[in-house]
């Protein structure tokens, strides 16, 4: 496994998302609610692109005519068939252990925290900035 | 690390090489007809507006997945609503999925559907006019359909003889659920002509024309309407059937498209039991009713069945027989098909260029 400096903290503000490659590899990377998640960016099923899609929460219910709504925001919707798959886990809600996207570690961690040949192929790393770091 | 746009993806492994069945293109606006349409007819439309044979003339029955029942990445950057762009189409569809040949199905504003005749048909002839000058004289990848209002039956068949000899239209489009099941008489003089020209009459879902969604009755949900376009089509399948008109038309070819696949063995299976125990109720099919299926009726294959197995839909495409099907992406709507990830079967490189392009280049007697 690399670490890879993917961006910085303030490119990809909560709710928002960013498609990356990574070694040849395009990998969404989302904030939720400040905390950062990265998926591959091909959709198991047909192959659309991942990070095109809406991210909403998880509606489920207990019996007809009820519904409990919950983790708000933590899903994504393919923008094709409207699969959704779980950002924290990369797994599809109705196939989890068919249907999953590849999901990768994530960290975020200063620029002077950072060591050795660790750096951004599109930007200067600077020592006081903070930066969203992928693990491939 | 860069930011990458699938759009312009190219696959490295095979060249893709597609007739694409199923490809619906959109007007920006209603002003983007008003060149085609007649002056009495743009004064109508700005005073009345399109008046359908269902409440709500602007809307669907049911609210779709997604808006314009369209794919979430298939937004024209300058606006105006997927489908309404060429130039992404070209770039998003056409170029990366191999698309050599791209049928038009138009479906909004749904002349057949539209209450005032007059306004049909006048709108049957702008929109295939619409189809050439803005579609198929800009890529010439595009063919039109020739969209009849068939409720007025001697306007539909004039609309077809001023366009039969336009090879760019391939098929005549018909929706279903029109106002009597499509194999009553009233509507033979349509196949009559359909025949006359050598075009198909193809069969596209799309809104209810005033029906119940399901043979139920409405539905509550969108998903329930969804499922039940198979229904719809079994209705007109079995309407054709029975009412005669593969007997009384044996050279009409008629291509059932975006109904779905997996009924179709059941549904000959059991036209065929009935017709050895009911024969008599109808004589005028004088052959089990599967074999008028087999031999005049072709599918696209959009949305295509994920039955779970390779086995369990390369069985079913036995059943329907593999030359009865033609391959669709039906872009750009939510339920897309990939023509790479599309079928979830181990396919023959034979089997999977027939299904791609084969088939559909033989039926549409594209071989130039």
């Amino acid at each position: 496994m690399t670490r890879h400096v993917v961006a910085t903290v303030e490119q990809i503000p909560p709710g928002e998302r960013m498609l990356v490659t990574v070694q040849g590899r395009e990998i969404g990377i989302f904030n939720i609610g400040g905390e950062y998640f990265a998926i591959g960016n091909r959709c198991p099923h047909n192959g659309a692109s991942l990070c095109k899609g809406r991210i909403v929460g998880l509606v489920e219910a207990a019996e007809p005519g009820s519904y409990r709504f919950s983790r708000n925001g933590e899903l994504v919707r393919c923008p094709w068939h409207g699969w959704e798959f779980d950002l924290r886990t990369g797994k599809s809600w109705c196939e989890p252990d068919r249907t999953r996207v590849r999901s990768y570690e994530t960290r975020v961690e200063t620029g002077g925290a950072l060591e050795g040949p660790l750096k951004a192929d599109t930007f200067p790393v600077s020592v006081e900035k903070q930066y969203v770091v992928v693990e491939v | 690390m860069s930011i990458v746009d699938m759009d312009g993806r190219q696959d490295g492994r095979y060249k893709l090489q597609v007739i694409d069945c199923d490809i619906h293109p959109a007007m920006t606006s209603w002003r983007e007809i008003h060149p085609f349409l007649e002056k009495r007819w743009i004064e109508h439309l700005t005073t009345y507006g399109s008046h359908l044979r269902h409440a709500f003339s602007e809307a669907l029955s049911h609210p779709r997945m997604s808006p314009d029942a369209a794919r979430g990445d298939a937004y024209p950057q300058q606006g105006g609503p997927p489908g309404s762009s060429l130039e992404l189409m070209r770039r998003q569809h056409l170029d990366p999925n191999g698309v050599e040949i791209g049928m038009l199905i138009p479906l909004r504003w749904n002349p057949g559907s539209q209450r005032n005749l007059d306004f049909g048909v006048a709108l049957t002839r702008a929109m295939n006019s619409w189809q050439v000058e803005h579609w198929v004289r800009q890529e010439p990848r595009l063919r039109a359909s020739v969209l009849v209002a068939q409720e007025d039956t001697p306007g539909a068949v004039a609309e077809i003889e001023a366009r039969g000899g336009d090879p760019s239209f391939t098929q005549i489009l018909i929706l279903p659920r029109t106002d009597e099941p499509l194999g009553r008489r009233r509507y033979w003089p349509i196949f009559e002509a359909a025949v006359r020209n050598r075009l198909p009459i193809t069969v596209h879902v799309g809104g209810t024309n005033g029906h119940p969604s399901t043979g139920g009755g409405w539905s509550s949900y969108y998903m329930e309407e969804h499922n039940m376009v198979a229904q719809a089509m079994q209705a007109v399948v079995t309407s054709l059937v029975f009412e005669g008109v593969f007997e009384r038309f044996p050279t009409l070819r008629v291509v059932i498209m975006e109904g779905g696949l997996g009924w179709i063995p059941s549904l000959c299976a059991r036209m065929d039991k009935h017709w050895r125990r009911m024969r008599s109720e109808v004589p005028h099919l004088r052959r089990p009713p599967s074999e008028y299926v087999r031999e005049q009726v072709w599918f696209t294959t959009q949305p295509m069945e994920e039955p779970g197995s390779s086995a369990a839909l390369i069985d079913l495409f036995d059943r329907i027989g593999w030359d009865r099907l033609l391959f669709a992406t039906d872009y750009p709507h939510w339920d897309f098909d990939d023509p790479r990830t599309a079928f979830k079967a181990n396919l023959t490189e034979t089997q999977r260029a027939q299904l791609l392009h084969g088939n559909a280049r033989k039926f549409y007697g594209l071989d130039g």
